[in-house]
């Protein structure tokens, strides 16, 4: 992903930010000790909930890695007490199957998570968007054009482009694809989806943001079969390839 | 085989037997009740009597005690010389069996055949020389004393408090060829030992003197007397039997009494027990059903069950006979059975009706024969009629009032005939109506029927007419004959009505019990069965019916599910739960507790007690009579094989999944050990390579066993995640929470997934758009078609694309996912779904778990997976997702596109 903004953003990428890990099993621990600071992270770790609570409150990390499984306390109940009083992001560690608990770690307000077992390439990927839309204050739209693949949104003028090609859309699909466009790069629940889009009454119907779903990458994506932009995480939500 | 042909090997083994017999020495016991009644005495006189015949007689052993009379007949008798033996300090004498064998004489005397030999002996008991001697096939007369018979022995203990160590087996007694039974009476014996003609051995004497008490004598005698005499009863038995002798002899007394719905029914049965005790005689209790009884008021039938059960507990035995003639059943049965004695009610009737439809007893007393007929009076008051004739109740006025209607209907067709045909003709007319009123209306109308029909044909037929006056008086005989010929037709008529209705009856519950069998039959549950159970019998006793089945642990279960049950008294758990661990009846009606509500009865299958069945009549009070009882049990008994056979079946199933189970868990450890460990033998290699040579190895070295383990780690995951999910599959813990879905973001979120496995495999998707939405799992689906594209991608070959298609049929959506790979082997198009099968070719890797997970998920979904081959190559695996339920709706948004800022 690229972003064209005229005003180039604080550096705050992966270089010197602080990374807390809240994860009980040492193997991970050890795994991610030994890649995060060579891509120059600077790693803190809390093997209990307690404890990642008030390493969080001392050190004001950057970002939070927060396995749910902690043997002290719920992981969903960190993330909850997290939430009180920061905006750190957190990116949520979890094990395969549990969908539900990742939708509601999202819905909490957990920024991504990844599935153990993972990658290292995947977790910095995770890693890098959490920490770029931090770095973004709330609420501001500073970006004038948005590129990723063969998709060129031109958010001033409100005019989408596929292979430089214009694509009229309805109002909700903009809608819908420019929230994604806000959160590139990271998951959005349907529950996200549909508060932003459709607005708080209508957060039960799934199936509305699957319907706009297919109809928006039926016009934006070369195979709606083998969706290149427009992912699906089944049972959690959707997520837009912005690398 | 015909059973009447002899089975060529029985006749062998018995002529063998004959032989073996013939060769075999008689064998005579001289039968006493005590010591000192004079049995080797009467030994020797018989042996004396013998050697004048000119047989060899040897004596064995006899001990004289020193008496004069007996030594006196010792002389004059080869006597064998006796062997020696030492124990114990002290010098033995015994019997010497090897010189009796030696001499072989053709006759031996053999006294106290209970005696105990000497230590060293070749047998410990005489009887088994005796055996032995006998075995040789020489002659043995023994002498033996009623105390020393093995199952007398403890009866002997208990009347003279003397207990015998010394015991011969019944079979010893019972396999002589002669018993002689030498008696003497007490005074007799007692006189003798006063006398001193008894030898008693000193050091014993006191003891043995409390022994010699007349009551001892007296009891010990009798129990001589009745075992000779049991013993001959059984050789008579036999030689009746033998020689098929049908008339009774009177020589065991057998007594039988006949009871009825009469309340001294219970007189009778006690008169019966007291002389019966009086005889030492055994005892019957009979019950003859007549088919008029059917329609007996229940109290009536309650009576006899009671007087029945009754006479069971004084200890007789009871029958229930059934037939139209009481004194005829009575007494062909008391023949068949040998009854010397029957005992009777004294009739109740009065003299004309006895007239008029005959006396049991008397027809018992001029029919009896040999039999003594006992008439005992009952008390006074007590006796009631017999239960009113069945047609009197049965018909009313209505049906008099049809019968008269006949006779009339017949004099008016007579008084057209009239004119035309002879007198005797009209009578015939008369005579077709009063059958026709039997068979309708039933006897009372019948036979009224038949006094109307000859004082109408009198009145109307014979001069002078329309006067009851006859001017010929051999009409009058005409009148007598048709009156009588008339009552005959009617009570002909009446009693087939009769026995039809008892036929129908039977046929009833006959059929009965085999529409329960064959209903029974088709259950496979034991709850059905037990509800088929009670319905049936609800139905047939008109009664409510709980039934309890045993539970593993041997407690009851109430059925709950059976239709019909009732709320039973929770007191009476306890009772069913009896009558479970005893195997008998209980509850109403019955000897134990029978103030219960209902009637309690074991239900027992060929392999023991399995449950008991509850009946609790409809109509309170109501008691079953032994003839639904005993259809009660064969219905109880029906049920319980039945319900045996579904258990049987079920243990059959449940060691049968086990087995499976068991060789389920052997593939998955061969398979999963297999599996795992390959991938961990790379892994382990690679990670080891590393850390040791990882200085002298170049880049791509490292690159490629870093790739290696990463790729082994991929697969180890996939693996680990396929036994999870088929885990959770098998568990039942997978219940797909649907919701809508465009069938093709499944497709491409799991294409999305597989990405980095697709690098370089060309996939084709073919997706309509106008696909419905779908209700499924979204997680469980993708799963189903990442497991499908792994499948193909094992199997694809190169550069052959994997094609991914869906399409809708009526009422469902089908997807398939296709490669153009070798193809399934013929037969593996539905193996290929089965757990741990690995299709015939597998390449590479993999449980064979991946396809059946497919099938599972699938099928939760009410879907249908197959595969099959392709036309010009390769798989193609199928499935199909039901489109049950109707779209949901999507807010139309304005049709208008988003206008550009």
């Amino acid at each position: 992903m690229s972003i064209s903004n005229p005003q180039t953003p604080a550096a705050i990428g992966p270089h010197n930010a602080t990374v807390l890990l809240i994860e009980d099993e040492p193997e991970i621990r050890r795994f991610l000790r030994a890649i995060l600071p060579q891509q120059s992270y600077r790693l803190h770790e809390a093997t209990t909930g307690q404890d990642g609570l008030a390493q969080a409150a001392a050190r004001n990390p950057d970002l939070i890695l927060l396995d749910l499984g902690l043997p002290d306390m719920d992981g969903l109940d960190v993330a909850r007490r997290l939430r009180e009083w920061a905006t750190i992001p957190i990116i949520v560690l979890t094990a395969r199957g549990e969908e539900q608990s990742k939708i509601q770690a999202l819905d909490l307000g957990a920024d991504d998570y990844v599935t153990k077992p993972f990658s290292a390439g995947e977790l910095l990927a995770r890693m890098r968007v959490a920490l770029r839309h931090a770095a973004k204050p709330p609420g501001e739209e500073g970006e004038a054009s948005f590129t990723t693949g063969s998709l060129r949104v031109d958010l001033l003028r409100r005019q989408v482009f596929v292979k430089e090609k214009e694509v009229h859309l309805t109002l909700i699909e903009y809608k819908l694809l420019t929230t994604l466009i806000r959160h590139a790069g990271k998951v959005l629940t349907h529950r996200q989806l549909l508060k932003e889009v459709w607005g708080p009454l209508h957060v039960d119907e799934a199936h509305y943001v699957r319907v706009y779903m297919r109809q928006l990458r039926n016009k934006l994506e070369a195979n709606p079969a083998r969706p290149q932009l427009l992912l699906t995480e089944l049972g959690v939500g959707y997520r837009l390839r912005a690398e | 085989m015909n059973d009447q042909r002899p089975d060529p090997d029985a006749l062998l083994r018995r002529v063998q037997a004959e032989e073996a017999e013939q060769a075999r020495g008689k064998f005579k016991i001289f039968f006493g009740a005590t010591a000192g009644v004079g049995k080797t005495y009467a030994m020797l006189q018989a042996a004396h009597e013998q050697q004048a015949d000119g047989v060899d007689v040897v004596i064995g052993w006899v001990e004289t005690h020193g008496r004069a009379e007996t030594e006196a007949l010792v002389k004059g008798l080869e006597m064998l010389p006796p062997r020696t033996v030492e124990h114990g300090g002290t010098v033995l004498r015994e019997f010497d069996l090897d010189a009796a064998l030696a001499r072989r004489p053709t006759l031996i005397l053999m006294d106290e055949l209970a005696h105990t030999n000497a230590p060293g002996s070749r047998h410990p008991k005489r009887w088994q020389d005796v055996q032995e001697l006998l075995g040789s096939g020489i002659h043995v007369y023994t002498t033996i004393n009623v105390q020393h018979l093995e199952s007398l022995n403890d009866v002997v203990a208990q009347i003279t408090g003397v207990v015998m160590r010394e015991t011969v087996p019944d079979s010893v007694l019972e396999r002589a060829d002669d018993v002689e039974l030498v008696d003497l009476p007490p005074d007799d014996l007692l006189q003798r030992l006063k006398d001193g003609k008894v030898y008693l051995p000193e050091q014993a004497e006191q003891a043995l003197r409390h022994f010699f008490r007349k009551g001892n004598l007296i009891a010990l005698r009798e129990l001589a007397l009745r075992r000779t005499a049991d013993r001959v009863d059984e050789q008579m038995q036999v030689y009746r039997r033998d020689h098929a002798v049908v008339r009774t002899w009177p020589v065991a007394e057998c007594i039988m009494v006949c009871v009825n719905m009469k309340p001294r029914g219970a007189r009778l049965v006690r008169a019966a027990r007291r002389m019966a005790a009086g005889l030492r005689a055994k005892w019957l209790a009979v019950y003859v059903q007549m088919p008029r009884h059917l329609r007996a008021k229940d109290a009536d039938r309650d009576q006899v069950v009671q007087t029945l059960r009754l006479a069971e507990q004084l200890g007789a035995e009871t029958v229930t006979l059934s037939g139209e003639n009481v004194s005829q059943e009575i007494l062909s049965y008391a023949r068949a059975r040998n009854v010397t004695k029957i005992i009777v009610g004294k009739p109740v009737r009065s003299r004309w009706k006895e007239w008029v439809f005959g006396s049991v007893v008397a027809d018992l007393v001029r029919n009896s024969g040999e039999v003594d007929i006992y008439v005992i009076t009952g008390e006074a008051g007590e006796g009631r009629p017999l239960a009113a004739p069945v047609f009197q109740r049965t018909s009313n006025w209505w049906a008099y009032g049809r019968g008269v209607l006949v006779v009339l209907l017949c004099t008016a067709l007579a008084w057209f005939m009239f004119p035309y045909f002879g007198v005797t003709n009209l009578i015939m007319v008369y005579l077709m109506g009063v059958v026709l009123v039997a068979t309708r209306y039933g006897r009372g109308p019948s036979v009224l029927a038949s006094i109307l029909s000859v004082a109408t044909f009198d009145f109307f037929f014979i001069p002078p007419y329309f006067s009851f006056a006859v001017s010929d008086t051999q009409y009058l005989l005409t009148f007598g004959v048709m009156l009588v010929v008339a009552l005959l037709l009617s009570g002909l008529t009446g009693r087939i009505k009769r026995q039809a209705e008892l036929a129908r009856q039977r046929e009833r519950r006959t059929s009965v019990l085999y529409a329960m069998s064959r209903d029974l039959a088709t259950r496979r549950r034991v709850e059905d069965l037990a509800t088929v159970a009670a319905q049936h019998i609800g139905e047939v006793f008109e009664s409510q019916i709980a039934i309890f089945l045993s539970a593993p642990d041997g407690r009851l279960v109430w059925q709950r599910g059976a239709q019909l049950s009732f709320e039973f008294d929770p007191k009476e758990t306890g009772l069913a739960q009896w009558v479970y661990e005893h195997g008998q009846a209980a509850g109403l009606g019955s000897d134990t507790l029978p103030g219960a509500g209902a009637l309690y009865l074991p239900m027992v299958g060929a392999h023991g007690p399995i449950g008991v069945l509850a009946v609790r009549p409809s109509r309170p009070g109501r008691l079953f009579d032994p003839e639904q009882l005993h259809l009660l049990e064969t219905f109880a008994g029906q049920i319980a094989l039945a319900i045996e056979r579904v258990r049987l079946a079920e243990e059959a199933q449940r060691a049968q999944v086990l087995a499976e189970t068991e060789r389920m868990r052997n593939a998955i450890l061969s398979s999963v050990s297999h599996d795992l460990r390959t991938p961990l033998a790379t892994v382990t290699g690679a990670a080891s390579s590393l850390l040791e040579g990882g200085d002298q190895l170049d880049v791509a070295a490292r690159q490629d066993l870093a790739n290696a383990i990463y790729g082994e780690a991929a697969r180890l995951d996939r693996l680990v995640k396929n036994l999870l999910d088929m885990t959770r599959l098998e568990a039942g813990a997978v219940q797909p929470k649907k919701e809508w879905h465009p069938i093709e973001e499944i497709v491409g979120a799991a294409l999305t997934r597989l990405e980095g496995r697709l690098h370089g495999q060309s996939v084709r998707t073919q997706f309509p758009p106008d696909l419905p939405l779908v209700h499924l799992d979204g997680v469980l689906i993708e799963q189903v078609l990442v497991n499908l594209l792994e499948n193909a991608l094992k199997y694809a070959s190169p550069g052959g694309p994997i094609e991914l298609s869906a399409a809708r049929t009526d009422d469902a959506v089908i997807v398939e996912v296709a490669d153009r790979g070798p193809g399934l082997q013929p037969g593996d198009e539905q193996r290929v779904f089965d757990k741990f099968y690995r299709g015939s070719q597998a390449r590479k890797g993999g449980v064979g778990l991946g396809l059946t997970i497919c099938r599972g998920i699938v099928e939760a979904h009410g879907g249908r997976i197959w595969a099959e081959n392709r036309p010009g190559g390769g798989a193609a695996f199928r499935f199909t997702l039901p489109l049950e339920e109707a779209q949901p709706t999507v807010e139309p948004e304005q049709a208008e596109p988003h206008p550009a800022a």
